[in-house]
């Protein structure tokens, strides 16, 4: 009798295990495919998408934007009068997070429709209006962040002093996020040269740029703001600047901060910190 | 083999061809017409039927969502919009209430790649038995388990990265890239290994609208014992064939909730000893258990 009780207990046991093994080895490759898929550093959102990370919690790939950027009025056509779709969903072999919506701009860029119909479509939150208020509170398509123009001056053919300006003609925000800056010629040490700089405040990350670049491959191109752009630490202050940045207000947090500031050991106080400041 | 074509010759003869097939033509129009609207939705903007089968627009404004795609998005860890709330509660009372697990039946555009291999199968005598390699069809509740603790952990709705059943739905509506692989994958692997392998076996979102339509889903197959001749033909097209348990058996209607309503079971019926009812109203059969 109580053998065979041991037997079933022990029977339990070894299929709870063989249970958990199947799990593991299934949750580890599941885990492998969705963790290697939802990472893609590059892919450029819509309008008013969230953070990547929270983006890929609330998307749910329904495809509602990209129907709404493909319905919308005004579309532009290509040569042969095929639409020209901003976005698509990924689809397995793009390399893209799976389902969700992309775009790639030297194909199609974002043509900026101040109704924005994409981000009103995504019936989630993972496309958000919120995210593109103005200071006054309305939907304001050029408060989108899908990502920063980047250029690359060796490839750019008014660094050499050819005379392009198609990129800023073609910006929606003209002299704003990219605008003609003057720049002697060194090579000749006579000319002046007229090249494209960008604004990252306020660039939105359409792409109309790249997609007009002359270039066999485009000279300025477009890099979602994680990847593009730098973070100054918030103890630098540009004193000249004190209509934009607040300055007392930064040096005050500073001394907040200073003063909560404790030292951890007598060896790491006299190794690591400036004593001149004490 | 000879008396079996006998056999099924009479049975022709007994049922006229569109009562035969009546359900699983139903079946076809509806998945196809459900899938034309959408795919009119991408293309040609109707506001019929606009999205996918995760999330769509229904007429333009009443939201209609995956209940379990949102599910997984919430033990992802966001904050749920009130349309896919409501979108997924809509859903949620149309199967787990109404219809039952229909949704694999009658919607699911991976039903007709499965069906189809099905139909090869048995046709070319590749489901004999000595041929059947077998896998608990509790596999797929392990599967939606699984999903839903991949979630959180992961952060994503786990499931909707792998989703044959997306990938097959999206690919129809907003192009197919790479996606037809899966499709053969599942094709063949019902084909050549499994019978039902996918939708019978695997399926987390078959195995989850089963669970939500056990209790109350009120469309159900009713089952009159007194008028079954016992010829078995029910069990020979069901593609869940347990829960048949009763025929021959018992006077009991079909409350299982992994059968998909699919009707097919009714259609071959020659004595029509099967067909729709709900839940609990008795009807026929039920009125001779007392």
């Amino acid at each position: 009798m109580s053998e065979k009780k041991t037997s079933t207990r022990r029977r339990f046991l070894v299929r709870l295990l063989q249970g958990f093994g199947i799990s593991f080895v299934g949750g580890a490759v599941w885990s492998a495919i969705v963790h290697e898929n939802a990472h893609d550093p590059l892919v450029l959102r819509p309008p008013g998408a969230q953070k990547e990370k929270e983006f890929l919690k609330k998307c749910i790939k329904c495809g509602l934007c990209v129907i709404a950027c493909a319905n919308r009025e005004n579309i532009p056509r290509d040569r042969k009068g095929n639409k020209m779709i901003t976005l698509k969903l990924a689809t397995p072999g793009d390399g893209k997070p799976l389902g969700t919506p992309y775009f790639i701009p030297r194909e199609v860029p974002c043509y900026m429709c101040e109704d924005v119909p994409c981000t009103y479509a995504c019936p989630t939150g993972a496309l958000s209006t919120e995210l593109l208020k103005n200071e006054k509170g309305e939907v304001d398509v050029n408060k989108s962040r899908m990502g920063v123009a980047v250029v690359d001056y060796n490839s750019c053919i008014a660094y050499w002093g050819l005379q392009c300006d198609a990129c800023v003609r073609n910006c929606p925000l003209i002299h704003k996020a990219i605008y003609m800056d003057i720049r002697r010629n060194r090579r000749t040490g006579k000319h002046a040269m007229l090249v494209p700089v960008v604004d990252p405040d306020y660039c939105t990350g359409c792409g109309i740029c790249e997609h007009v670049c002359p270039t066999d491959k485009p000279a300025i191109y477009v890099l979602p703001r994680e990847v593009a752009l730098g973070k100054i630490g918030k103890h630098y202050v540009r004193g000249w600047m004190e209509q934009k940045e607040n300055v007392e207000e930064k040096i005050r947090e500073r001394e907040k901060e200073l003063k909560k500031w404790k030292p951890k050991s007598p060896e790491e106080y006299l190794n690591e910190e400036d004593l001149l400041n004490e | 083999m000879s008396s079996q074509a006998v056999l099924e010759a009479q049975r022709e003869s007994e049922k006229p061809f569109l009562l035969r097939y009546r359900y699983l033509i139903l079946r076809r129009i509806t998945q196809i017409s459900i899938l034309a609207l959408y795919v009119g939705g991408n293309y040609l903007g109707w506001k019929i039927l606009q999205g996918n089968l995760s999330t769509s627009k229904f007429l333009g404004v009443i939201p209609l969502s995956d209940p379990f795609a949102v599910l997984q998005m919430f033990l992802a860890g966001t904050v749920l919009a009130t349309d896919v709330i409501i979108g997924a509660l809509i859903i949620l009372f149309v199967y787990g209430v109404l219809f039952g697990r229909a949704f694999c039946s009658w919607v699911c555009p991976v039903n007709m790649i499965t069906d189809l291999a099905n139909w090869i199968r048995v046709k070319t005598g590749l489901h004999k038995e000595e041929y059947r390699i077998n896998i608990p069809r509790k596999t797929r509740y392990w599967f939606l388990a699984l999903a839903l603790i991949l979630s959180p952990i992961l952060g994503v709705p786990a499931f909707e990265f792998i989703s044959p059943v997306s990938i097959t739905h999206r690919g129809i509506i907003f192009g197919m890239g790479l996606g037809w692989t899966i499709l053969l994958a599942i094709f063949l692997f019902d084909l050549f290994v499994i019978k039902n392998g996918w939708c019978g076996h695997l399926c987390p979102l078959g195995a989850f609208y089963s669970a939500v339509s056990k209790p109350v889903s009120l469309l159900r197959v009713k089952y009159d014992l007194n008028k079954c001749t016992e010829c078995m033909e029910c069990k020979r097209v069901c593609p869940e064939v347990q829960v048949l348990w009763m025929i021959g058996k018992e006077n009991k209607p079909v409350l299982s909730g992994e059968c998909t309503n699919c009707g097919r079971c009714i259609d071959v019926c020659p004595e029509n000893a099967l067909f729709y009812g709900l839940r609990f109203k008795k009807s026929g059969g039920d009125k001779n258990e007392g």
